[in-house]
């Protein structure tokens, strides 16, 4: 679960990456690689460390005109999948 | 080239160096001298050659990588390719300046090795009294300096009840993850058989503890689990496919697709001195000759497993069954299952056998 003033942030040796050879976004963490698509990617660049969760998703739902419910969801599955795995930090506010 | 992914990681065996002998050591069991190690500019070279191909992660490893007196130059270099870098070690050489630098030189990760979880432990196993206080010296400093730690805990018959306590540690330290493997029976660990397989009963043991651990640490520490697999229904697969993801550079330039190929004597394998890396993965016969699924025989050909375990270890196939093409004899749907059963049988009568060390063989 992400609350509206959850402040996500991506923690030391997890960041994005242009792979320039794939031509794709990826996700880089520890042992691991994400392919991102361009959802993920989306709600990434978003995660700055002081956005909280409730500004992201407005910022995403003005920006691909959607309804906000649907995208807090998505972003929520999105982020949620990463805090399990230890790619994402969350701090409460 | 239709068809071939293009490998995400690259595992850099350093140097076959380490003050530790751990009797399951995955290196070969010819070990190589430092005379034969690639020096440092080609495997600069090396890692530029992988970054451009695909690579997007180097593990350096060994032996122990702090072996290597460059380690810092070439961590520099992986980072400078853009490759991310994890460094996978028993602590045993690093110091806190040493870390700076590697920090300064772009070092992404930490792995570090956990032999037991005690020194009387640690030590026995790991052959190197005092090994574990100096780890532990080390993994404060890891923390402190704030890289992202991932501990991996070697699991066999001798320590097998260390885990939950394993756990804590890894917590303590700030760890993100642990890598809770049981040890894999190849090269060096086959001498040791008898004295490092689970029974199955402390197979299961791990099994329930790894499942409790999940559910009360989700979120905070990730268990990465690798079971017993002659006690498993399904093998392993092995690499995540045979020349699929990824790929081994041995300390002399051998390259193979995964650490125990070499067990294979009808496979012969490339060097980076002798050919570019991209042609290695691509072309070399020891990458073609096990990838995908052509290779199978049955029960392999027409199981609905083929492409989610690839038919399991080549090199445990071809140890138990006697054929690397066979189905990996610890699945339960191999022919040859028997024998992984009197194998662990065998094991269970021998469990008091002493420990046989790696170690070099003399220079010639």
């Amino acid at each position: 679960m992400m609350e509206a003033t959850d402040v996500p942030s991506l923690p030391r040796g997890v960041r994005t990456r242009f792979d320039d050879v794939r031509g794709v976004w990826v996700l880089l963490a520890p042992e691991r690689v994400l392919m991102l698509d361009e959802i993920g990617l989306a709600i990434l660049d978003e995660v700055d460390g002081t956005r909280d969760f409730g500004t992201i998703t407005a910022m995403l739902a003005a920006r691909y005109d959607a309804p906000a419910d649907r995208i807090a969801a998505d972003a929520a599955r999105f982020l949620g999948g990463l805090r399990n795995r230890r790619f994402l930090d969350v701090v409460a506010a | 080239m239709i068809g071939i992914a293009r490998p995400i990681a690259m595992l850099a065996e350093l140097t076959h160096r380490c003050p530790l002998s751990c009797p399951y050591c995955s290196n070969p069991v010819e070990l190589t001298h430092k005379a034969g190690e690639l020096p440092t500019e080609v495997w600069v070279d090396v890692f530029a050659q992988a970054a451009a191909m695909g690579v997007l992660q180097v593990h350096l490893s060994g032996g122990e990588p702090a072996s290597r007196r460059d380690l810092e130059e070439l961590v520099a270099a992986a980072a400078g390719a853009g490759l991310y870098t994890n460094l996978i070690t028993s602590g045993i050489g690093l110091t806190r300046d040493r870390l700076l630098a590697l920090e300064a030189a772009g070092l992404d990760h930490v792995q570090l090795s956990l032999q037991g979880t005690d020194a009387a432990m640690a030590d026995a196993i790991g052959g190197y009294r005092g090994g574990f206080d100096r780890k532990m010296e080390v993994a404060g400093w890891i923390s402190d300096i704030g890289f992202p730690l991932t501990l991996n805990f070697v699991m066999h018959r001798r320590n097998l009840h260390q885990l939950p306590r394993a756990l804590e540690m890894a917590e303590e330290m700030g760890a993100r993850r642990i890598e809770v493997a049981t040890v894999q029976f190849h090269g060096w660990a086959i001498r040791n058989t008898g004295t490092l397989m689970p029974t199955l009963e402390q197979a299961r043991e791990a099994d329930a503890m790894v499942r409790d651990a999940r559910a009360r640490l989700g979120g905070r520490l990730v268990i990465d689990y690798v079971p017993a697999d002659y006690h498993a229904e399904f093998p392993k697969r092995c690499m995540g496919g045979w020349g699929s993801s990824g790929f081994n550079v041995m300390p002399d330039g051998t390259v193979l697709p995964c650490h125990a190929a070499q067990t294979i004597p009808h496979l012969s394998f490339d060097r980076v001195q002798d050919r570019p890396l991209a042609e290695i993965w691509y072309e070399g016969a020891a990458f073609n000759a096990y990838r995908g699924t052509d290779w199978m025989q049955e029960p392999c050909c027409s199981c609905n497993r083929r492409e989610i375990d690839f038919g399991g270890c080549r090199c445990q196939a071809l140890a138990l069954a006697g054929d690397a093409s066979a189905t990996d004899p610890v699945c339960s749907r191999s022919p040859h299952r028997d024998k992984v059963r009197a194998l662990a049988d065998a094991a269970a009568a021998d469990a008091g056998a002493a420990l046989v060390y790696r170690t070099f063989a003399p220079v010639p």
